[in-house]
């Protein structure tokens, strides 16, 4: 009977964490970017191929602790692999939401994103409440990661 | 020393102190080409243990220059795309030359030698240079795998920069392009005419810098 329910637990904990991602078109993610509602939100645009990306996703885990920050993690990753992406997801128990961008041209969202955007990820769009947007296309290490974040935020 | 010149001396320094950081904070970032730039001449080596410049080619009408890798997802999906376009345009007066920036301590697959391996494997017919410096991609102002440029040369040591970005819509799926922005810029500059598109943006690897 205890093993019954460890293993209810341990499936429970499975379904909470594990979120399902669906494919969004950019004028969806274009809403989120206009309409965020945190005092601070963050959109990390990454990819399961890109391994800068991967060594800086903990960091952007980690801000989902402070109650003011709402952080999304756009994944780039080609439309085919929506699958890997979810597994990804599970395997490295992602809290922060994950966004699946399912566009075929990135020139049509890149520049609408940021015009200092080059196209190259990892890359970082902060949106404060007031709408004032900071975007960064570079690799983020802990401690900069949280200067930056601070600084926005008060 | 009287006062004044006193004063003045610090004055002086003062208003150097001002111009230097100026000028300090002007060439910090590497902005690199906007088209109507000229683009430099470099000298890199190729795969083929020779010293590669863009002066090195007589009869070109110009060149497809391609910051490119073997390790970006984004590069290997538009590999035979670059080897088509050098197919088609080379004959043309525009050939490509790959220009390989990765720092190969943090990405060892972009060594000279695993270069070499590639473009033997998937039939490159043109040059892959190494800039171990990554003083080229710098000065282009490259800032991922792949990012094209288009240049025009119109004299000895004139290469002017007229497309800078994608090389189509669809990078993913080749099957699926319905814009060839570089064919098109330089089928533009082949009848004497300016390319309507000159910059197309597309996502990329980040230059593993130094």
């Amino acid at each position: 009977m205890k093993k019954i329910v460890i293993w209810c637990m341990v499936l429970m904990s499975f379904s909470l964490s594990a979120q399902l991602v669906e494919p969004i078109k950019f004028t969806k993610l274009q809403e989120k970017i206009l309409s965020s509602n945190s005092e601070l939100t963050v959109f990390n645009f990454w990819a399961t191929w890109c391994a800068p990306c991967i060594k800086e996703l903990p960091h952007f885990e980690t801000l989902n602790s402070k109650d003011n920050v709402k952080v999304y993690l756009v994944s780039l990753d080609f439309p085919d692999q929506l699958d890997k992406v979810r597994k990804f997801i599970s395997k490295k128990n992602l809290n922060s939401e994950v966004l699946f961008l399912d566009e075929k041209d990135p020139d049509t969202y890149i520049s609408k994103v940021s015009q200092e955007w080059s196209g190259a990820i990892p890359a970082t769009l902060f949106v404060t409440d007031l709408g004032k947007t900071f975007f960064y296309e570079k690799a983020f290490d802990k401690e900069e990661l949280e200067k930056t974040v601070n600084e926005y935020l008060y | 020393m009287s006062k004044t010149m006193k004063r003045t001396f610090i004055l002086l320094i003062g208003v150097l102190a001002v111009i230097a950081v100026l000028f300090m904070n002007a060439s910090r970032p590497a902005a690199g080409y906007g088209i109507g730039d000229y683009a430099s001449d470099f000298e890199l080596p190729n795969i083929d243990g020779e010293m590669v410049s863009l002066s090195d080619y007589s009869g070109v009408k110009g060149f497809i220059v391609i910051f490119t890798c073997n390790t970006c997802p984004y590069a290997k999906a538009y590999e035979s795309r670059i080897i088509d376009l050098d197919k088609e345009y080379a004959s043309k007066g525009f050939p490509v030359i790959a220009i390989n920036p990765n720092d190969i301590n943090k990405q060892p697959g972009d060594s000279m030698e695993e270069m070499k391996k590639r473009s033997k494997n998937k039939g490159y017919t043109f040059p892959y240079l190494r800039d171990n410096t990554q003083t080229v991609a710098k000065s282009f102002g490259a800032t991922k795998t792949p990012h094209v440029y288009v240049l025009k040369k119109e004299a000895e040591e004139k290469y002017k920069v007229e497309f800078i970005g994608a090389i189509d819509n669809s990078p993913n799926d080749p099957g699926d392009v319905s814009e060839v922005y570089v064919e098109d810029a330089i089928n533009a500059l082949l009848n004497g005419e300016k390319p309507v598109v000159t910059e197309k943006r597309a996502i990329g690897c980040t230059i593993k810098w130094s």
